[in-house]
């Protein structure tokens, strides 16, 4: 039976599920936590989950516990803690959080996070090994670095011939069963090739459904906001990647965003959907709900956004394993996903460029942020060349991810207000329209209230 | 392409260096000071006015055999005390100098490349290829230095990577570049490396005969010269620094820890000199990071691949399980028999800050004494900091 848009059931369903299956998750740590079950520690930019899942370890991401502490808001909390303990200011919030926690002796504000039995990292972004080198002095415990090199440089220096590639797969593959050495030993189980397989099947149906639920975001209007149900999504992209319960979730997922096209559903709640927006960084987890509403009450919507890209661990790319040679496979996914991931964030122009054109959009949102360089360092130039290139506007705001203590929302809601006038000014010219006073005068003018046709999510 | 026999883009025998070095020492040193932090990098500029290539490398580490090979001028970016007018707009906030600094020489034309080199050193490091790329015309890449070292595999990735790198030189300068090549190449470094190790030498053995701040000049020297030159340079002056008229003073035995990217100002250094014998650094680690001398032997790039990965100092930078980078920093303050520790770390410097808390735990769980410090390359003032070393040094001394 095809779903309508009244199917209370179906709409909204992707965040409801997923953050059910988030809460089951952490429960689980917590009672891995008390079991002392071994856990693995990984990123989600290369959690070479496939592997771990072959060993059913269970698997912490260090960056969503951290993240979680300030969408909880007490992150604060343990920012302090881990500053009192000599740390920076000015470094990753997301290592300060953990490293906290490890203090803490595991204990979230969703439960307990179990210690590490081994700890799994690229080198997708650096700040991996730095953090992961904290472990290994805390836990004395194995730390294995998959060495995944990237894209050697921009335009042309970037496009690697296939004896290049090859050679970089195999470095991978290499390490890859060297890591499968490890494991055994850590577990004292040996590795099941055929269930390494349903794993690598499992992942494949998800990165399959990912694919889609991305895609049919270009339709107007779109089906989800990617800043925010987009990043419930990563979640359980991440915690559940290479399971049944991913895979069946992303599924449904598929579903309900196809309902929602052909019922031209909105993910906004109050207002239509006027201004179509990629958004590129990370998203203000301190004021995460708020920092969403600041776009969304303008009738913002973020069709598409570079992390949804960079922290999917490769889903986003067209590729799957094939299973009749899963090593050599999953390594040439590695090498693709991590270095797809890692180029989002360090030669992301053209990808925004194409991003601009595919989805529709109006404008560009730039969210540099004082915990991640990898991400935010190039953001500056890059819009540069993306305004060179487009006739968009582009919204240039720093924060951060985790430290409240360089969030002004204040702030953040002056440059945002300003930046939709422009944007409402821009259409109305286009248009040929009269603008508005408020508009062209560029005075304090509010966002538009009252809403069209809107649906749940 | 032409015959390796040809690969000297430029005449090797050209001085770059335009200092007297017949002068007392002190006149000598001074002027090689000024070579040194001139932002307008007068000795690239011959070597590009003679027709020569350069190849810029960022910091930390770039076999710089493989661009001498080439017939290429190996120049190693470090940043400068220059006035950032251009620079600044390409980036946000919440980063370290040397990354602004390093674009506005290139902006700016002060120092012009041929091709820029730079490395997964650090998350900030990574994206200098994406903006080099963007703003200037020369080609711009990453050398993907391995950071699985302990890997079985690391070493053919990176004999590979070289040939890779290597490659791409060949078809900027026009010739092929032979393993007889390398290995000549590799002879001239060999060479340049024991001349820096005996400098360390001196330092540790005699401190009062070369401060740090003079002893940095005469290293960074080799990042904007032809090796040979600058084997040249320290064959003569070395000697002279041994024979220098300068007595034992009390001062404390120091390492200093956290120079192995961005820069501290020479006149910190020299504040720093003043209270202390700085017995060891990472300063410009990079240029030491080969610890013996590279096998001629074999396949020069695996030999080159081989040093880097297991004949090598260390830095926050790299991460390998056999080098703990807090281990290393005791052994290395062991080794120099030091008192104490200066760990610095520049400022917004993710990997040095992270570093620096390590090493504090470290340094407390063995009882050594150490100073915690953050620096700048564009700072002036060194009067704060200079009243708190001497404090920290008079409460060892006198407790």
């Amino acid at each position: 039976m095809t779903p309508t848009v009244t199917d209370q059931e179906l709409m909204g369903r992707g965040t409801r599920d997923g953050a059910r299956l988030f809460r089951e998750w952490f429960a689980r740590l917590s009672t891995s936590a008390e079991r002392g079950d071994p856990a693995a520690y990984v990123f989600v930019m290369g959690s070479l989950a496939e592997v771990l899942r072959s060993f059913d370890l269970r698997i912490v991401f260090p960056e969503i516990n951290s993240l979680q502490t300030a969408v909880r808001k007490v992150s604060d909390e343990y920012l302090s803690l881990a500053e009192d303990h000599g740390f920076s200011p000015d470094v990753c919030g997301y290592v300060k959080a953990d490293y906290a926690l490890q203090i803490r002796r595991g204990q979230h504000p969703m439960g307990r996070i179990p210690p590490p039995s081994v700890a799994v990292l690229t080198n997708a972004c650096n700040t991996y090994l730095k953090w992961a080198e904290i472990w290994e002095r805390m836990y004395d415990v194995p730390i294995v670095t998959v060495d995944v090199p990237g894209t050697r440089g921009p335009g042309a220096a970037g496009v690697a011939s296939a004896q290049d590639f090859e050679r970089d797969r195999k470095y991978v593959e290499h390490q890859i069963r060297e890591l499968i050495a490890v494991l055994e030993d850590v577990t004292g189980t040996p590795f099941d090739i055929d269930r390494c397989r349903e794993v690598l099947r499992h992942t494949n149906e998800m990165g399959r459904s990912w694919r889609r639920v991305l895609e049919l975001n270009r339709g107007t209007p779109a089906v989800f906001d990617s800043m925010l149900e987009g990043t419930i999504y990563l979640g359980v992209a991440n915690a559940l990647r290479g399971t049944p319960e991913g895979a069946r979730y992303f599924e449904d997922l598929v579903e309900e965003m196809e309902a929602k096209r052909l019922a031209g559903v909105s993910p906004l709640i109050d207002h239509s959907e006027e201004h179509r927006l990629i958004f590129v960084g990370v998203p203000c987890y301190p004021i995460f709900r708020r920092f969403y509403q600041l776009f969304s009450e303008w009738g913002g919507v973020f069709v598409g956004s570079t992390y949804l890209w960079f922290a999917s661990g490769g889903l986003n790319i067209d590729f799957e394993y094939d299973l009749s040679r899963p090593i050599e496979s999953l390594a040439e996914g590695v090498v693709l996903g991590v270095r797809k991931a890692v180029d989002s964030m360090l030669f992301q122009d053209d990808a925004i460029i194409e991003a601009i054109d595919s989805f529709d959009a109006d404008g560009v949102v730039y969210h540099p942020v004082k915990s991640c360089r990898t991400v935010s360092t190039g953001l500056a130039d890059s819009r540069r060349v993306v305004l060179e290139n487009r006739d968009v506007l582009c919204l240039y705001i720093e924060s951060d991810m985790m430290d409240k203590r360089v969030v002004s929302e204040a702030q953040l809601k002056n440059r945002i207000d300003a930046f939709f006038e422009g944007l409402q000014s821009r259409k109305l010219r286009l248009s040929g329209a009269k603008p508005a006073k408020a508009a062209t005068s560029g005075a304090a003018s509010g966002p538009p209230s009252g809403a069209t046709k809107r649906g749940g999510g | 392409m032409a015959s390796s026999d040809t690969a000297r883009s430029s005449n090797p025998e050209t001085r770059l260096l335009d200092v007297d070095l017949d002068q007392e020492l002190p006149r000598v040193l001074a002027d090689l000071r000024d070579a040194v932090e001139d932002p307008d990098f007068p000795t690239v500029r011959r070597w590009r006015d003679g027709g020569g290539k350069v190849l810029g490398h960022f910091q930390v580490y770039f076999p710089e055999e493989l661009a001498h090979a080439a017939g290429m001028l190996p120049v190693k970016l470090r940043g400068a005390q220059v006035e950032r007018r251009e620079a600044d707009s390409h980036f946000g906030s919440y980063l370290c100098s040397i990354l602004r600094s390093t674009l506005e020489l290139a902006l700016s034309d002060r120092l012009q490349v041929d091709m820029f080199v730079t490395h997964p050193i650090c998350d900030a490091a990574r994206n200098l290829a994406g903006i080099w790329g963007r703003n200037l015309p020369q080609p711009a890449q990453i050398l993907y230095l391995p950071q699985n070292p302990n890997s079985a595999f690391s070493s053919t990735y990176l004999e590979e990577e070289y040939a890779r790198v290597l490659r791409d030189l060949e078809g900027l300068v026009g010739k092929r570049v032979a393993p007889a090549d390398l290995r000549r190449s590799i002879a001239v470094f060999n060479q340049n490396r024991r001349l820096l190790r005996e400098l360390y030498d001196i330092k540790r053995d005699s401190p009062w005969l070369l401060p740090v701040d003079e002893a940095y000049v005469l290293v960074a020297l080799a990042g904007i010269l032809p090796r040979e030159e600058h084997n040249e340079l320290l064959t003569a002056l070395l000697p002279r620094i041994r024979s220098r008229d300068a007595r034992a003073q009390d001062r404390m035995r120091v390492v200093f820890e956290g120079g192995f990217c961005e820069q501290p100002p020479l006149d910190l250094l020299r504040s720093i000199a003043q209270f202390c014998y700085v017995v060891d650094d990472d300063l410009l680690i990079g240029l030491r990071w080969i610890l013996d001398d590279v096998s001629l032997e074999g396949r020069p790039l695996m030999s080159l691949a081989d040093a880097y990965l297991n004949h090598s100092s260390y830095s926050p930078v790299q991460h390998d399980l056999r080098k703990p980078k807090e281990k290393m920093l005791l052994a290395r303050i062991r080794d120099a028999r030091a008192e104490a520790a200066i760990v610095a770390a520049a400022k917004m410097c993710e990997p040095g800050l992270d570093e620096q808390v390590a090493y504090g735990q470290a340094l407390d769980e063995a009882g050594i004494p150490y100073f915690l410090t953050e620096f700048e390359e564009k700072m002036t003032s060194y009067d704060h900091l200079q009243i708190q070393l001497e404090t920290f040094v008079e409460n060892l001394l006198f407790a």
